[in-house]
């Protein structure tokens, strides 16, 4: 059973990287954990850390002025290759709830802001991914440039994230109402299934999955 | 309307349609490996559930397995991950394919070996790479580990319905060109989001023209695309790759003709209309090589280390990042690139065949003096195959290393790792900063480029090279 998902207001981070992938988020040593907590201290290791141990001044998320983030806004493609869900785990427990990411507009339609195993395994875990337009996303950066520790509202019910900076600054995202729906309510993927365990068994009577026959 | 290939097997497993429109899927097949699966088995316990078809699960592990002496993990918490599955497997009654096994080997190339993967059938695993079963015109994707869970409990999974985009390779690709230069082709040409959202069908007289093997490495790297899975119309090529080799699992005699005979339907219909199309001249690509920190970051082997500011699709920052973890400069030809190690080995190129082109290339030659060649063969039914063959001993007597089945150096989990600054031409799947090393630098390449490289110590044009 999830935590239904509450409105919540908290300060920005900013990673200023496309293509940010799954082994990047979480490197494969700490994969080998057969637990599901005790990653967050490794999200970002091998950029987080010197190579003695460190953390390294220059990665964004040891600054300051991003201590205690709970939101963190990147770009495009964000959580890209491997599927694994410790990428999830690690940008949780290191204290996100929400990601943003600029969908990006080409000759062939619309790219998602967020890999799609990655967003999936999101919504597992009440972790929203948050797209908007690449402009948006621009003015957010530049305004968490310009106001340290700047905080955002982010209010699923409504679709919205607010910027509190002296003029407020709203946007509205969509998201799949299916999506919405579940984790608004904190509802229990596994437990819906089941409730279809009756068409299930009746499926599995008439469908042939060979298998040495 | 027509269907695509994509539709047909999609609406064959609707189990039903949830309230919010989801669709609730049937999956055929589920395959574990050590790494995702851990937490999905805890959840069960927790919850106090059963794995509803364990008949339809199947295990092994490879992702930790060391390629030296297996049975000896130095690593505690490797073992420790092995073990878990080990009892996991036991506890919920699911087939493992353990370190002891004649079977086991990468989860993705033991499935089409023992038949667990046909045409038509969805299968699922807590793997990215699990789209290489759609060179079986099977519907096959990765998933994290909730979803692991949630297969395991249920058989299902609730899922939207993907987007269908028609990948058209025209003409032939003109050999030592592979299937490998044709899906980096395409990675280069829409990115590694391109695929986003989508279920990719290769289709055309380039893909007709190729092996399963080859069929299932382009397949392997759709997700290097973004797209979960990647599809191939089973055609004569799948069903007697099916009838093979007495495969333990997959329908024999009178059984088979009747499954060929369904199989038979799985293509697109003429009128079907995809959500996006793109058409590539197969007899037009060369070699390609990777130059930077992301498979979309390719170049063909005639290629310079390009501009910051030329490289559509990525910001000239992220390139100059990547090329200066890559310690690569602008105008430097590919070419000239020297390589530490070179690696033969993952999902994406580990199966008999590559193994067949690379053992042509190092055939009486030797590897170059510094460079390192491992050869790990993606199972020990591949192994035993290319003993039997006698590529091991050809392998060897080049100076390359010789060894048993698994992930290796695809990702590093086990002991087979770049060290920082060392420099790979690999046949793998992911130039990803750090993943085959912390500070490793990762070129991917075809087996055949690969090899040449190991002989040369550098990249070479194969199309030219000794003539």
């Amino acid at each position: 059973m999830m935590e239904p998902f509450k409105t919540f207001r908290g300060v920005i981070a900013l990673l200023d990287r496309a293509n940010v992938d799954t082994d990047q988020i979480i490197p494969k040593q700490f994969l080998k954990s057969i637990a599901r907590t005790g990653f967050g201290e490794n999200l970002f290791h091998d950029w987080r850390y010197l190579s003695d141990g460190k953390p390294d001044p220059a990665f964004s998320l040891n600054q300051a002025r991003y201590r205690n983030a709970s939101i963190l806004v990147t770009r495009n493609n964000f959580g890209c290759g491997s599927s694994r869900e410790h990428a999830v785990w690690a940008v949780q427990q290191y204290g996100f709830r929400a990601l943003l990411a600029p969908w990006k507009q080409s000759e062939n339609g619309k790219i998602p802001a967020f890999a799609d195993i990655f967003k999936n395994n999101c919504e597992k875990n009440a972790v929203l991914t948050i797209e908007l337009s690449e402009p948006e996303i621009d003015e957010i950066f530049q305004m968490v440039e310009r106001f340290e520790g700047l905080e955002m509202t982010v209010n699923l019910d409504e679709e919205r994230v607010t910027l509190h900076t002296d003029e407020e600054i709203s946007f509205h995202f969509q998201m799949d109402p299916a999506v919405k729906n579940r984790l608004v309510h904190g509802l229990d993927d596994i437990g819906i299934t089941l409730q279809y365990a009756e068409d299930i068994r009746v499926f599995e009577k008439n469908h042939n999955i060979y298998l040495n026959r | 309307m027509g269907r695509t290939l994509f539709e047909k097997i999609w609406d064959r497993h609707v189990v039903s349609t949830l309230p919010d429109k989801t669709a609730l899927i049937y999956i055929d097949r589920h395959l574990i490996h050590e790494v995702t699966s851990p937490q999905a088995f805890e959840g069960l316990r927790l919850a106090g559930r059963k794995v509803r078809r364990p008949d339809l699960t199947f295990a092994t592990m490879d992702h930790n397995v060391p390629t030296v002496d297996r049975f000896n993990i130095k690593d505690p918490i490797s073992k420790a991950q092995i073990e878990a599955l080990t009892l996991n497997c036991r506890e919920f009654g699911i087939t493992l394919y353990d370190l002891t096994s004649d079977h086991q080997g990468i989860v993705h190339i033991i499935g089409p070996e023992l038949g667990i993967t046909l045409p038509g059938l969805t299968m699922v695993c807590g793997d990215s790479h699990t789209s290489t079963h759609g060179a079986f015109g099977t519907f096959a994707l990765g998933i994290g580990t909730s979803e692991v869970e949630h297969v395991l409990a249920t058989q299902c999974l609730p899922q939207k319905k993907p987007k269908t985009f028609k990948v058209e390779f025209t003409g032939l690709p003109k050999y030592p060109v592979t299937a490998k230069d044709l899906v980096l082709k395409f990675i280069g040409k829409v990115g590694t989001a391109g695929g986003t959202g989508y279920v990719l069908e290769y289709c055309g007289e380039a893909i007709r023209s190729l092996s399963m093997e080859g069929r299932m490495t382009i397949c392997n790297m759709s997700i290097e695309a973004g797209a979960r899975a990647g599809l191939i119309a089973p055609d004569r090529t799948t069903f007697n790759y099916v009838a093979a080799n007495d495969k333990p699992f997959a329908p024999k005699g009178k059984a088979l003709d009747e499954a060929i005979q369904e199989w038979e339907e799985l293509t697109s219909d003429s009128d079907a209309v995809y959500d996006r199309t793109i058409s590539i001249a197969a007899d037009a690509i060369a070699p390609q090589i990777t130059w930077g920190t992301s498979p979309g970051m390719v170049t063909d082997v005639t290629g310079c280390v390009p501009e910051p500011d030329r490289v559509p699709g990525h910001s000239p920052k992220d390139v100059e990042h990547a090329l200066a973890y890559m310690g690569l400069k602008p105008g430097i030809p590919m070419t000239e690139i020297k390589v530490d190690t070179v690696f033969i080995g993952s999902c994406t190129n580990a199966r008999i065949e590559d193994l067949r082109a690379a053992a042509k290339y190092f055939k009486g030659r030797k590897v170059a003096a510094g460079v390192k060649a491992l050869i790990v063969p993606g199972s020990q039914q591949v192994a035993k195959q290319a003993e039997a063959e006698g590529l091991d001993e050809i392998f060897k007597s080049s100076g390359a290393e010789w060894r048993e089945s698994g992930c290796s150096m695809c990702l590093g989990m086990n002991p087979d790792q770049l060290k920082p600054g060392e420099r790979s031409a690999s046949t793998s799947n992911r130039n990803f900063e750090g993943r085959q090393g912390k500070g490793g630098r990762t070129h991917l390449v075809s087996p055949e480029m690969a090899a040449a490289a190991a002989l040369e110590g550098h990249f070479v044009d194969i199309r030219t090279w000794g003539k």
